[in-house]
C-alpha cells in the first residue's frame, strides 16, 4: 500500500516529462515535413492542422461544455471571409487579419451564445444547423455581394516567406500553421485544466449544482461559445490563405456536419482528440474513393458507424482505454 | 386575394408532407430520445422502390402497399440490427451513427437508381383540382389526413398501439406486465419508417424524385417537430402545417425563394428562444 502511494506519487511527473518530451519530438518531426513530402501532401497536412484547430474549438463547446453544436461551418466561413475581404480592402498583413478573424468570431460566438442559453441538447442542435444552412444562402445574398464576391466568391493572394527564408509561400503556411496550432492547443489545455475549465465541465456535467457553487453559468457558456467560434474562425481564417479562394458552396451544411462527425469520432471530450478527428475528415474521404468511385459516400458512412460501433467514445477514448489497461499490466 | 389564397393553401399542402416527416420523427423520438436523421433518406428509398415496382408494370396503388411493406420491414431491421447496439451510448455518437446511415442510404440510392432528376407519377385524376389547389396537392392534403388518423386510431384504440405507447414511457413496468420492449421499439421504427414513405411518395411528384430530395424536407420536418414540440404528436403535426405555410407566405412575399430557407429557419429559431419546448411541448422536468 505504502509503495503503491509512493511510486504514484513520484511517477506521474516522471510520466509527465516523457510526454512532454515525445511531444516535443513529435512535433520537431511534424515541422521537418515540408523538406521531405510533395506541395500536394503538405496541402492535405496543412488542411489537416486547420481543421484540428477547428474541431478543438467544437470539442470544447460540445466534449467540455455540452452544448451541441451543428453549426460550426459557419463560424469557419466567417473567419475565412474575413480574411478574404482584410486582404483585399486594406493593408493590413495577412498574420493580423487572422487574429482580427478570430476576434470577429469571438464577438459573434459571444452573441450567439447569449440565445443559445435558452437553448438545450435537441433544440440548440437545430439552432445551429439553421446557421450552417443559411451561411451559404447569406454569402450569396446580393446585399452583400459588394464585400463578399457572391456566388463566384473571392480570389486570396499569396505572399513571400518572412525573414527572408528559403521556403515556398506554402511550406511557409504549413510551418505558420503549425506554430498557430500548438499555441492554441496550450491555450485550450490550459484553460480546461484551470479553474475556469473546471467551471466548463461543471455546467456540463451538472447546471444546478454548478450554479450552486457560485458560477455564473450564463456568463460562462457564452464566453465558452465565443471561445469556441474563435478557435474555429481562426482555423477558417487559414484555410482561406492555403485555398486562396473563398466562395459560398465551399461552406455549405456538409462542413459543419463533418466537423461534428470528426469532433465525435476524434472524441469529443479530449484535446488529443481534435487531432484524431482532423485526421479522419481530411483523409477517409479520399480513402473512401480509392475503394469505390460508385458509393463513395456508402463507404465513408460505413466508416463512421463502423469507428463508433468500435469506438464509442471516440479515438482519444479508445486510447485512454488501452494505455490505462497496459499501465494496469505492466504494473 | 386569390394569389394568397393559393399560396396559403399550397403551403398547407407542402406542410401536410412536413408534418407527415414530423410525425415519424416524433415516434422515434418518444421511444428512444434520438432524432432520427436518416429518416428522410429512409423514405427517400422506399419512394425509389415504389418508383421502381410502377415503372416494371404494376398498379400505382399496389408499389404504394408494397413500398410501405418495405419500409416498414427496413426500418424495423435498422433498429433490430444497428441502433439496438447503442442503447445508452453518448447521445453524439448515435447522432454520428444517424449520419453514418444518412450516407450510406444515399449513396447507394444513387447507386442504384442514378443520380439523374426523375420524374414521379400522381393517382390522383385532373377532375379532382380547383381554382387554388391542384389535383395532387388536394389528394396529398387527403393522404395526410388519413396517415394521421391511421396512427391516432392505432395508438388510441388498439391494444398494440398501448403496449407500444407502455414500453415507451416506461420501460421496466411494461416489461413486468409481459410486453417485449425491444420488439415495440422495433415495431416503432417500422412504423415510422412507413409514415415517413407517405411523406416522401406523396412528395415526389412535386419535388421529382432523386437522392437528395428529402434533405430540405428533412429540414423542415426536424423544424416541425421542434417547432410543435418534440413530445408532443400533435404539436409535430400542427408545427408541419405552420411551418409549410411560413415557407411559403415568406417565399412569396417578404424575401423570394433565394433566402426562403433562412427566413424560415430563423423565424423557428425565434419561437423556440422564446418558448423554448416548441409551441405545445411540455418543458422536461429532471429531478436534481
Amino acid at each position: 500500500m505504502a509503495a503503491a502511494m509512493h511510486t504514484s506519487k513520484y511517477a506521474a511527473p516522471a510520466r509527465a516529462r516523457w510526454r512532454t518530451a515525445a511531444m516535443v519530438l513529435l512535433l520537431l518531426a511534424a515541422a521537418l515535413v515540408p523538406l521531405v513530402v510533395s506541395s500536394f501532401h503538405l496541402l492535405q497536412l496543412t488542411m489537416v492542422v486547420n481543421y484540428a484547430i477547428a474541431l478543438l474549438g467544437l470539442n470544447i463547446l460540445t466534449g467540455y461544455n455540452g452544448q451541441i453544436s451543428l453549426g460550426h461551418g459557419a463560424f469557419y466561413a466567417i473567419g475565412a471571409y474575413a480574411t478574404a475581404i482584410l486582404l483585399e480592402r486594406t493593408g493590413i498583413p495577412y498574420w493580423a487579419t487572422i487574429a482580427i478573424a478570430g476576434a470577429i468570431c469571438l464577438l459573434v460566438g459571444f452573441l450567439f451564445g447569449l440565445p443559445a442559453l435558452r437553448l438545450e441538447g435537441h433544440y440548440l442542435a437545430l439552432s445551429t444547423f439553421a446557421l450552417a444552412v443559411a451561411t451559404p444562402q447569406l454569402l450569396k445574398f446580393r446585399g452583400v455581394e459588394k464585400w463578399t464576391g457572391g456566388v463566384q466568391g473571392t480570389i486570396v493572394p499569396s505572399f513571400a516567406a518572412p525573414f527572408g527564408l528559403p521556403l515556398a509561400w506554402d511550406q511557409w503556411l504549413y510551418l505558420f500553421s503549425l506554430a498557430i496550432a500548438v499555441v492554441l492547443f496550450v491555450v485550450a489545455r490550459n484553460l480546461l485544466r484551470g479553474a475556469t475549465g473546471t467551471a466548463i465541465i461543471a455546467i456540463r456535467d451538472h447546471p444546478v449544482a454548478a450554479a450552486s457553487m457560485g458560477i455564473d453559468v450564463a456568463m460562462v457558456k457564452s464566453l465558452t461559445f465565443g471561445v469556441s467560434a474563435m478557435y474555429t474562425g481562426i482555423a477558417g481564417a487559414l484555410s482561406a490563405l492555403v485555398t486562396q479562394f473563398v466562395s459560398p458552396d465551399s461552406f455549405s451544411f456538409l462542413l459543419s456536419l463533418s466537423f461534428l462527425v470528426g469532433s465525435v469520432i476524434g472524441g469529443a471530450a479530449s484535446i488529443s482528440g481534435a487531432v484524431f478527428g482532423a485526421l479522419f475528415i481530411e483523409f477517409v474521404p479520399n480513402f473512401a474513393d480509392q475503394i469505390s468511385k460508385a458509393a463513395t459516400a456508402a463507404v465513408y458512412g460505413l466508416f463512421m458507424i463502423g469507428f463508433m460501433v468500435l469506438m464509442p467514445s471516440g479515438v482519444a477514448g479508445f486510447l485512454a482505454l488501452v494505455a490505462a489497461r497496459v499501465r494496469a499490466w505492466w504494473r | 386575394m386569390d394569389a394568397f389564397l393559393h399560396q396559403l393553401l399550397s403551403g398547407l399542402a407542402n406542410g401536410g408532407i412536413y408534418a407527415s416527416l414530423a410525425l415519424a420523427l416524433v415516434m422515434i423520438f418518444q421511444a428512444t430520445h434520438h432524432i432520427n436523421f436518416a429518416q428522410g433518406e429512409q423514405a427517400m428509398f422506399s419512394a425509389y422502390v415504389a418508383l421502381t415496382l410502377i415503372q416494371a408494370g404494376l398498379s400505382y396503388w399496389a408499389a404504394f402497399v408494397i413500398a410501405l411493406g418495405f419500409a416498414f420491414v427496413s426500418g424495423l431491421a435498422i433498429e433490430r440490427i444497428l441502433i439496438r447496439r447503442f442503447d445508452g451510448a453518448p447521445v453524439l455518437s448515435v447522432v454520428v451513427v444517424f449520419l453514418g446511415l444518412w450516407f450510406v442510404i444515399n449513396s447507394v440510392a444513387g447507386w442504384l437508381f442514378t443520380y439523374n432528376v426523375q420524374a414521379f407519377p400522381t393517382p390522383f385524376p385532373d377532375q379532382l383540382g380547383s381554382r387554388f389547389l391542384s389535383a395532387h396537392e388536394i389528394g396529398m392534403i387527403a393522404m395526410t389526413l388519413m396517415t394521421l388518423a391511421l396512427v391516432f386510431v392505432f395508438f388510441r384504440f388498439t391494444p398494440l398501439g398501448l403496449a407500444m405507447r407502455a414500453a415507451a414511457q416506461n420501460p421496466e413496468a411494461s416489461r413486468l406486465v409481459g410486453i417485449r420492449v425491444g420488439w415495440m421499439l422495433a415495431l416503432g421504427w417500422g412504423l415510422a419508417g412507413a409514415v415517413g414513405a407517405v411523406a416522401a411518395i406523396m412528395a415526389a411528384p412535386i419535388v421529382y424524385i432523386e437522392p437528395n430530395m428529402m434533405a430540405g424536407i428533412l429540414l423542415y420536418g426536424f423544424a416541425a417537430a421542434l417547432l410543435g414540440g418534440i413530445n408532443n404528436p400533435w404539436g409535430a403535426v400542427i408545427g408541419g402545417l405552420l411551418v409549410g405555410i411560413i415557407e411559403n407566405i415568406a417565399g412569396a412575399y417578404v424575401v423570394g425563394t433565394e433566402l426562403k430557407l433562412s427566413v424560415a429557419l430563423v423565424i423557428i429559431v425565434v419561437v423556440l428562444v422564446t418558448r423554448p419546448a416548441g409551441l405545445f411541448g411540455y418543458p422536461v422536468v429532471t429531478r436534481v
